[in-house]
């Protein structure tokens, strides 16, 4: 069931659960293992349990139940200070009173490090991070993708082989954000080391990790490469949180292997794929992605199932049209034109058919 | 700066420090300083026209009477406005003149003068300031003064009496005839002027103020670091208790600093006396016998203890504010990076309270200095402090010159204290809450 694409297992979560009050499970049987030199993130909105996760595997919240393992020694009872793994926080948590020097050097001065083996750490760690010359400035004087910066390096400078950042990018505007995507990522890669990411954004799930794991309230809902989690949700909850997505109610009709025949809620007959569906008569949502819809037949495959779709409006966006269908009695289906020469361009009120590859049409639990 | 094209923030502060600073003008060629003055002219007069009302308040019922009263710390007119001949003579002499004919004569004039205009009170009490028992030389001189005198006017004078040869006298007279002086801060630093002018120490069973300078300030010192001591852990406590219960927290720090001080103060009394409920308590659990009960109040314990529980709010306030803005991930973060929690606690946390604790510290040190109600109540004779030697002088003495003297000398230092602290940590690191 778990993925160790790259050998051993270095952190593993075992039946983990967590609660605060005693009453409500904020994590309910968390198993994770992550792989050395992976780059996990933890994707879910707000209160699905991602950030106690990580909070766990800091040191700052114990787990109610289960254990959680570190390069195979259980870390439970373990202080976050001996526990060696490196941190970036949301806010950066740059120690104001101290220089950007300073703060890099905390870390080797509280390990008990000489001065001279501290500066050439500080120096090589700044450089790293293209900040060699704000030695001497203080984190008020940084902008905010530069405090990010600094953040980063003091949680290297200690060559943890595990480091953990809780939504780093969180504060930075879009542009810095992505700019700062590649450089995480960058650094993942130049220094082979561990890393269990957090964050909400699932652009920046999707462009960083190697695995994302979907949280939704306390509980793991996919673990999956990125590509695998966008084309092949494995419930209706991943399948709406990533990317966009339409979502079609009906009813199986028919069921043959992993073909499925859908009768919607609406009108009319598609073809899909089960996904979590087990018996005709089941209810079901089918969820499409935006871009797979087609409107034109010699882009279908052979005796597709075609439904009536009415053009509502099409807005342009440049690359793309997006127009807004009314399909099966609802008006938010959503279908994505290249903006080719050759594009068809579409009018409200026109009168279309779409289909589909079956296999982009997945049959989900019903929402 | 090579780092300037991998971040946009760097770049567009790059750019913006590049702007040429020139003379600027508005559209139609004014300077662009005195248009932009004009345009918020509006504003700014109706800004100060909201203020004046207080402004005026606090010139008339504090900045005026405060600088009328310092003013009397060095200028005292009682001896030169009432005996205007003398003082003349005075100003023609030498100091350590003897007093001749003509400055008996100025004298005698004067004491009928100032006897028939009932003033002849004023100037005895100016003098006694300086020489005590002159006040009823004058007024006693007085009345025989205005049933008649005779020359040769110093036979005369010494007949009613003879003090009135004292050169002691005539130096203070000589003294006291020049309104500005600066004898009241000398008396307030124990010293005085003896007859030919020198500055010396005065008895030293006289010698008060200056020890009471000290008590006064090492107490507050003493008071200070009990609330911090104190206070520190409770503004924690208040900063990281969820909501509810630092809301119920706060109203017990809160509750006794709402309460009368008159009430807390005797409840002191009533806690910490010989038979109060403190040495009741400490003889029934047999840690002192019957007859060893404590002495913890009318003596500087008692004004310790009572001062330091009635100063607390005012450092848990400004710490307790301060604390609350301390993200927590700072602690976290230094803990993730390696540091033991008292590591962390030491070199994280404890130097972002700083600016909390040099307020708390500045509020309960500066109120300390100048309290005077409770060290009056439970401090008994050792307990007493600066401004009870100032309330003295203000309400039983009379010699308002003096208690001037003195609350000038603790402004001072009070001062010259923030200036240091200004110094040494910026008062702008100050937060008040």
């Amino acid at each position: 069931m778990l993925d160790n694409r790259r050998g051993d297992t270095f952190v593993a979560f075992e039946h983990v659960q967590k609660s605060y009050d005693g009453q409500t499970l904020v994590v309910k049987d968390l198993n994770l293992s992550i792989a050395k030199g992976e780059f996990v993130t933890m994707l879910g909105p707000s209160g699905s349990g991602k950030t106690t996760c990580l909070m766990m595997l800091a040191g700052f919240e114990t787990a109610t139940h289960g254990e959680i393992r570190l390069d195979g020694r259980p870390i439970n009872q373990v202080p976050p200070h001996k526990r060696g793994i490196g941190m970036v926080f949301q806010n950066y948590a740059l120690f104001p009173h101290m220089t950007v020097g300073e703060n890099l050097s905390f870390p080797l001065e509280v390990r008990g490090m000489g001065k001279s083996e501290r500066e050439s750490r500080v120096k090589r760690a700044l450089d790293m991070v293209q900040m060699g010359s704000f030695i001497n400035r203080r984190p008020a004087q940084l902008s905010g993708g530069q405090q990010q910066r600094i953040a980063l390096a003091r949680a290297l400078v200690f060559d943890p082989e595990l480091v953990l950042m809780d939504e780093p990018l969180g504060a930075l505007d879009k542009q810095l954000r992505e700019h700062m995507q590649f450089e995480i990522k960058h650094l993942h890669e130049e220094l082979g080391i561990t890393v269990v990411y957090v964050t909400h954004d699932q652009g920046e799930a999707l462009t960083m990790s190697d695995r994302i794991a979907v949280f939704n309230d306390g509980r793991i809902q996919q673990l999956a490469p990125p590509a695998a989690l966008y084309e092949a949700p494995e419930n209706s909850f991943v399948a709406n949180f990533i990317g966009e997505n339409n979502a079609l109610p009906g009813m199986i009709e028919q069921l043959q292997g992993d073909k499925a025949l859908v009768r919607l809620d609406g009108g009319g007959v598609i073809d899909a794929t089960a996904v979590n569906i087990r018996e005709v008569g089941q209810r079901t949502t089918v969820s499409i992605r935006p871009e797979r819809v087609e409107f034109k037949p010699e882009m279908m495959p052979q005796g597709a199932h075609t439904i009536e779709a009415k053009v509502v409006e099409v807005i342009y966006m440049g690359d793309i049209l997006r127009a807004r269908l009314s399909v099966a009695g609802s008006d938010n289906f959503v279908m994505k034109m290249r903006n080719t020469i050759g594009q068809t361009r579409l009018a409200p009120g026109q009168q279309i058919r779409i289909g589909w590859h079956p296999q982009d049409a997945r049959a989900l639990d019903p929402v | 700066m090579a780092n300037a094209a991998l971040d946009p923030h760097a770049a567009i502060a790059t750019t913006a420090s590049g702007v040429e600073t020139g003379r600027l003008t508005t559209a139609d060629g004014k300077p662009l300083a005195r248009a932009l003055a004009r345009s918020q002219r509006r504003a700014r007069r109706r800004a100060f026209l909201l203020v004046l009302p207080l402004l005026a308040f606090i010139l008339i019922t504090f900045v005026v009477p405060i600088g009328q009263m310092l003013q009397r710390s060095f200028y005292n007119d009682g001896f030169s406005a009432n005996m205007p001949e003398v003082s003349a003579w005075f100003a023609r002499t030498e100091r350590g003149t003897p007093p001749d004919e003509e400055a008996w004569t100025a004298l005698a004039a004067d004491l009928t003068a100032s006897a028939e205009a009932r003033t002849i009170g004023v100037v005895g009490t100016r003098i006694n300031y300086d020489l005590s028992g002159s006040r009823s030389l004058f007024t006693s001189t007085g009345r025989q003064v205005r049933r008649g005198i005779e020359p040769p006017y110093d036979r005369a004078l010494q007949e009613i009496d003879e003090k009135w040869a004292d050169p002691q006298l005539w130096s203070t007279m000589r003294e006291a005839s020049i309104p500005v002086t600066a004898n009241f801060y000398l008396a307030a630093v124990d010293r005085q002027r003896d007859a030919e002018g020198n500055i010396r120490q005065v008895e030293e069973r006289q010698q008060v103020y200056v020890m009471l300078f000290g008590r006064t300030f090492w107490l507050s010192a003493v008071i200070t670091a009990l609330t911090f001591v104190l206070g520190f852990p409770i503004a924690h406590l208040l900063a990281t208790l969820p909501m509810r219960r630092s809301n119920l927290l706060m109203i017990l720090v809160l509750l006794p600093f709402w309460t009368s001080l008159l009430v807390r103060t005797t409840s002191w009394m009533v806690l910490l006396q010989q038979q109060g409920v403190v040495n009741d308590i400490l003889v029934w659990l047999g840690i002192i016998g019957g007859g060893q009960r404590l002495q913890m109040i009318y003596n500087q314990t008692g004004t310790i203890i009572a001062m330091t529980h009635i100063l607390l709010p005012f450092m848990i306030l400004p710490l307790y504010s301060v604390m609350r803005t301390i993200n927590p991930s700072y602690v976290r973060a230094a803990r993730s990076l390696g540091a033991t929690s008292w590591t962390a606690f030491r070199r994280i946390y404890f130097p972002q309270t700083l600016p909390g604790l040099g307020a708390g510290a500045m509020l309960v040190f500066i109120l300390a200095v100048g309290y005077y109600i409770t060290p009056a109540l439970v401090g008994g004779a050792s307990g007493q402090l600066i401004s009870n030697m100032i309330a003295m002088h203000m309400t039983d003495t009379l010699n308002w010159s003096m208690a001037a003297a003195l609350a000038a000398i603790l402004l001072a230092a009070v001062l010259v204290l923030y200036w240091l602290y200004d110094r040494l940590v910026g008062v702008d690191n100050l937060k008040l809450g």
